[in-house]
């Protein structure tokens, strides 16, 4: 398709967004079709501005000119807007965490820590996350595959389409508008229109799969691949609703009860292991060779680690509802399977981790591999971490409680934040033809305070989790609790002022990110010593 | 309905489950095969044949 007829189409989906706000059924449809319709109406303007009407060929690729055969324009402004969602995200959690340190912050109605929730896991999990994961599966399919991008301009689709669903559903969310099911938050209309761009996504993806030109689909495409799958059947299916209206917000669930409640974890888990967990996995066998420079440790093992990790992760999902509900022998099935995924786990993990084997001097030289490499070892920590706590006895201490809290953000921004970091600082020299980074040394800056903004963050959560958790279930002689739940928040507050630090911690080192990137992409190189040239200046001569 | 809870659970946890398991028992020795190392190998390298 040609830019005038997409004009043209994102033209006529402004004006039905008008009609949307025109025949809305409820006001919360109506202020949420106003905002589409705007969102549209500026993308028409934009791309009116930007046609061009030279005759066609002579002024054609203008803009994101790609380079070597493969579409690389959709991965450059994947990279930067996933650190854009990224800083979003992490501003938007760091918000949230004050709002539960100080009370006060709860800004009604738009504003307060209910609506705020949502916005932050989403804007992290799919907004950087699932921009960061786009981006890579492109870059990664075409130089694994030796083939351009399938279906020419339908990955640009897939992008723009992905940011309009990021901008519905988090807007939504300020609006009131949820399903309330974790993870899916958006209503009925968003879920379909992120429908049509993942069957996008995954025709571009297998249409370039199936044009390569090398015999062998390299492992990291399996990951890729059973992410994209996986994330449509649990969308599709957690999603399945009736709206009570054509035009308006709310809708509800095809299923009800414990069945509902199992469904929910069923995708929730899910959308852990094939979104953060496979998805990233991908990633690791690409990004980790690629910056070593040496090729992944067992290729073999790393078969078996995909193969185990889809058969096995499928199940997890009923470790989330213990103690409910749910039928007892279904609890101990998702208890099973998730102490079985200690094995995948780290089977990758280690695969992962000895791919530096002879290479481990560096480390000492090279941040962006060491960001890779604490990546792994996240990986590995809350892998251990989360079947442990699928344990009935463990989960009965630690359900509920922040401990469940700090294992998600040591997973999600030890393991995927970092080796989505990784990636950027690997992608952004090639992708803009840059000799090297603007500068090693501020990656280094990064990877610390990245790292010591998780430390912080999941320490703080271990101790006011266990402490609720003990608070909990403390009982007098007589059979009476002891603390009132007022007393167990008291006593988080100050956990929760340090859980802002580590949150900041985090935040700060993803500017420093955000400058370093920008300076590469501008082509400035700083002027600094290579890192450990230092140390071996000491080194006396012989 | 036509299927019922009962006969459907004993049938994911008895075929299904069985099923479930020799596939992925093949899966594991075919990876494993003797003679696919050479394979693998190659396959490790496809990331360094471009930039």
């Amino acid at each position: 398709m040609n830019n005038q007829t997409v004009t043209v189409l994102v033209g006529v989906g402004a004006f039905l967004a008008l009609l949307g706000a025109a025949f809305a059924q409820d006001a919360a449809f109506e202020a949420h079709a106003w905002v589409l319709f705007f969102v549209l109406a500026i993308s028409t303007v934009v791309m009116l501005r930007q046609m061009r009407f030279a005759p066609a060929g002579a002024a054609a690729r203008v803009l994101d000119d790609d380079s070597g055969g493969y579409l690389d324009g959709v991965v450059r402004w994947g990279a930067v807007i996933t650190l854009f969602w990224g800083i979003v995200g992490f501003l938007v959690g760091v918000i949230a965490a004050s709002q539960l340190a100080w009370p006060v912050l709860n800004i009604e109605p738009w504003f307060n820590f209910g609506r705020i929730r949502p916005l932050h896991t989403s804007a992290v999990v799919f907004a950087f996350g699932g921009n960061a994961l786009l981006a890579t599966s492109f870059y990664v399919v075409q130089r694994t595959c030796r083939a351009r991008l399938w279906g020419g301009d339908l990955a640009w689709f897939v992008f723009w389409g992905y940011q309009l669903f990021i901008v519905m559903a988090a807007t939504g969310y300020l609006l009131g508008i949820t399903e309330g099911r974790e993870y899916a938050e958006p209503e009925w209309y968003v879920d379909i229109w992120l429908t049509i761009v993942w069957v996008a996504y995954l025709a571009v993806f297998v249409g370039t799969l199936v044009k390569r030109k090398e015999p062998h689909i390299y492992v990291a495409n399996w990951f890729y691949l059973a992410f994209i799958v996986t994330i449509a059947m649990l969308h599709v299916v957690n999603n399945l609703s009736m709206p009570v209206s054509l035009l308006g917000a709310k809708s509800y669930s095809a299923f009800a009860g414990v069945q509902d409640a199992l469904t929910q974890w069923w995708y929730g888990h899910n959308a852990v292991g094939f979104f953060l967990t496979a998805g990233f996995l991908g990633m690791m066998y690409y990004f980790v060779p690629k910056q070593a420079g040496r090729p992944v440790y067992s290729y073999r093992l790393s078969i078996i680690h995909f193969w185990a990790l889809i058969f096995l992760y499928i199940w997890a999902g009923p470790h989330h509802l213990h103690y409910t509900a749910l039928p007892d022998w279904a609890q101990t099935l998702g208890m099973v399977f998730s102490i079985m995924l200690w094995m995948p786990s780290w089977g990758g993990m280690i695969n992962g981790l000895m791919t530096l084997s002879g290479a481990w001097d560096k480390l000492r030289t090279d941040p962006i591999l060491r960001m890779l490499v604490i990546s792994i070892a996240f990986y590995g920590m809350s892998t251990f971490e989360g079947p442990m706590m699928s344990i009935k006895a463990v989960n009965s201490l630690s359900h509920y409680t922040d401990w469940t809290i700090g294992h998600v953000h040591s997973g999600a921004l030890g393991w995927v934040g970092m080796i989505s970091f990784g990636a950027i600082y690997f992608l952004v020299p090639k992708l803009w033809q840059r000799q090297r980074l603007y500068s090693l040394r501020l990656v280094n800056w990064h990877f610390w305070l990245a790292t010591l903004g998780i430390v912080v963050y999941a320490a703080v959560m271990w101790v006011s989790g266990i402490t609720q958790g003990l608070m909990w279930r403390e009982y007098d002689e007589q059979g009476y609790l002891v603390y009132s739940f007022a007393e167990s928040i008291a006593v988080m507050y100050p956990y929760y002022v340090l859980r802002v630090l580590g949150g900041l911690l985090y935040l700060a080192g993803s500017l420093v990110m955000a400058f370093n990137i920008y300076k590469t992409i501008r082509g400035d190189v700083r002027a600094e010593v290579p890192m450990g040239a230092e140390a071996e200046a000491l080194v006396p001569a012989e | 309905m036509d299927f019922e809870y009962q006969s459907m659970r004993t049938f994911a946890d008895s075929w299904g489950l069985l099923y479930m398991f020799i596939v992925f028992v093949a899966v594991v020795m075919w990876t494993l095969r003797p003679g696919a190392r050479r394979n693998s190998e190659d396959a490790a390298r496809i990331p360094f044949k471009e930039d």
